[in-house]
């Protein structure tokens, strides 16, 4: 299997000193669907952020078989696709089109292949015909699907997202997880949401306080109910045996 | 939350709403323009430049109430300003009171002057009503950008069209919180709560305008805005431009001459 993204010792401090990310050790392969689940602070969007050179540190992370650079970064931030957890901020054109068109267009696509890449893009989160709407006009399930579509526009290898589905009704989580799992391609999802873990996601990455505790099989995390206390993420502590 | 009154009736379909906005936003930039040039007192070059508007209007299917309406929110802030003309200008004396010792005249071409202001401020306001109730900002603000207006400027338009209802929305959320926590308290202290609430809103501002930067730069974005083009000049379009370009050309020369 092809290592897509590599991460050796990975550690990262924000300029007023908090130290978000402690020695952070992981590696994705193409193809899979990796969680990231933790407790609020404990580093998961920070980590997002390196994905694609957002925050880069010396050489740390490897994506695609590259260093991290000021050279390479606009390549990879066309390859990996970034969807952030608030819809707002992911979505800030005046139209739905403008939006979805924005990054083919800085990738220097012809006019006719980006409204292509748009109309497929918007068709495979079913939001098509929605090309003239403004963003505040729409619902936040709408939203999140057209966050979605912004950056499936570029045809990315990998799909970063930040809480998906934070917010949204049951409904809404649902039909948005199977959308995800209908596209195939490498996602990585920091997330609460711990039923779309089990529902999609065959591996986990557990963190807490800026270090990774676990990273094993999803199944196996997700009924270590001591596990999941001691990490913030049960909400009562198992009862002893 | 529906906003939808910063260009309502732009959804609408007539003549004047098919219009290429680039055209539409000329037309009204010259409107005005030969509406000031005009000089005060040809109220025939006026009564043109009225017929021209109303027709406008009515052709784009506009209801007059509503045009009227939003023309007018204007004229307070001008009488405002111009309401002490009639009483500085010097003239013909038209009236006079005595105020406490004052003794204040209003003067004919005081009257005048006031009047000029009002008329050209309204049919101004007229002027960009019919631009906006028949243009799409979306469209409109594309149409600036072909217009080669610096992109920095178009797209601050942009994303002030953008965020202002999440900020709006934003602000009436912090209300609703301070309401439900409000039970009174002396002016001077809600006047802090208010001015802390102002505080806020700046941050949160400037926070979400860095979490936006960031979207875009993960999606390439360096600096240039780029957009399709998705506008194009039909003949009627430029021969309706230049028909009504002329007319208000005409009128403007001819007021300067014969009507004064």
């Amino acid at each position: 299997m092809e290592e897509i993204i590599s991460v050796k010792d990975l550690s990262f401090t924000y300029p007023d000193g908090r130290q978000v990310l402690k020695k952070i050790n992981m590696a994705v392969e193409r193809g899979e669907t990796v969680a990231i689940i933790g407790p609020n602070g404990a580093g998961k969007s920070t980590l997002l952020l390196h994905f694609n050179g957002i925050l880069h540190t010396n050489g740390a992370v490897r994506v695609l078989g590259q260093k991290l650079n000021e050279d390479t970064l606009r390549g990879i931030r066309a390859r990996v696709g970034l969807v952030f957890q608030n819809p707002d901020d992911q979505l800030f054109s005046p139209t739905v089109f403008d939006d979805v068109a924005f990054g083919p267009i800085n990738m220097g696509l012809s006019a006719a292949a980006v409204r292509r890449a748009v109309e497929a893009a918007l068709a495979s989160v079913g939001m098509t015909g929605y090309e003239q709407r403004s963003p505040h006009h729409l619902s936040l399930g709408e939203k999140k699907r057209i966050a979605v579509a912004t950056v499936l526009s570029m045809s990315p290898e990998i799909l970063v997202l930040d809480e998906p589905t934070s917010n949204l009704d049951p409904r809404s989580r649902g039909s948005l997880a199977r959308l995800l799992n209908n596209l195939a391609v490498t996602k990585i999802i920091a997330t609460h949401d711990l039923e779309l873990v089990r529902a999609i996601c065959p591996r986990t990455v557990v963190m807490d306080e800026g270090r990774v505790v676990v990273d094993g099989a999803t199944g196996r995390i997700l009924d270590d109910a001591q596990l999941l206390w001691a990490s913030g993420l049960a909400a009562e502590e198992a009862a002893a045996l | 939350m529906k906003h939808s009154f910063l260009d309502q009736y732009s959804d609408r379909d007539s003549f004047g709403h098919r219009l290429d906005p680039r055209v539409k936003f000329l037309l009204v930039l010259l409107f005005i323009l030969c509406v000031v040039l005009t000089p005060p007192g040809s109220w025939t070059g006026f009564a043109l430049y009225f017929g021209l508007i109303a027709g406008l209007i009515l052709i784009s299917r506009l209801p007059p109430g509503y045009v009227i309406k939003r023309s007018l929110l204007v004229v307070p802030f001008v009488l405002l300003i111009a309401v002490f003309v009639p009483f500085f200008k010097e003239g013909e004396p038209v009236a006079s009171y005595s105020i406490w010792a004052w003794q204040v005249t209003v003067t004919k071409e005081g009257l005048q002057v006031l009047g000029n202001i009002l008329v050209k401020a309204w049919l101004s306001m007229l002027g960009l009503v019919w631009l906006t109730a028949t243009t799409k900002i979306t469209n409109l603000l594309h149409a600036l950008e072909k217009l080669h207006l610096p992109g920095v400027m178009v797209m601050i338009m942009a994303f002030m069209y953008r965020y202002i209802f999440v900020i709006v929305d934003e602000t009436m959320r912090m209300r609703q919180a301070r309401d439900s926590r409000n039970f009174g308290g002396s002016r001077m202290r809600q006047l802090r709560t208010v001015g802390n609430m102002i505080g806020t809103l700046f941050i949160r501002s400037y926070e979400r305008s860095e979490r936006v930067y960031t979207a875009m730069v993960s999606r390439g974005f360096d600096g240039q805005s780029r957009t399709l083009d998705r506008l194009r000049l039909r003949k009627s379009d430029a021969f309706f431009g230049i028909s009504v370009g002329v007319f208000l050309v005409l009128t403007c020369v001819a007021s300067l001459t014969f009507f004064y």
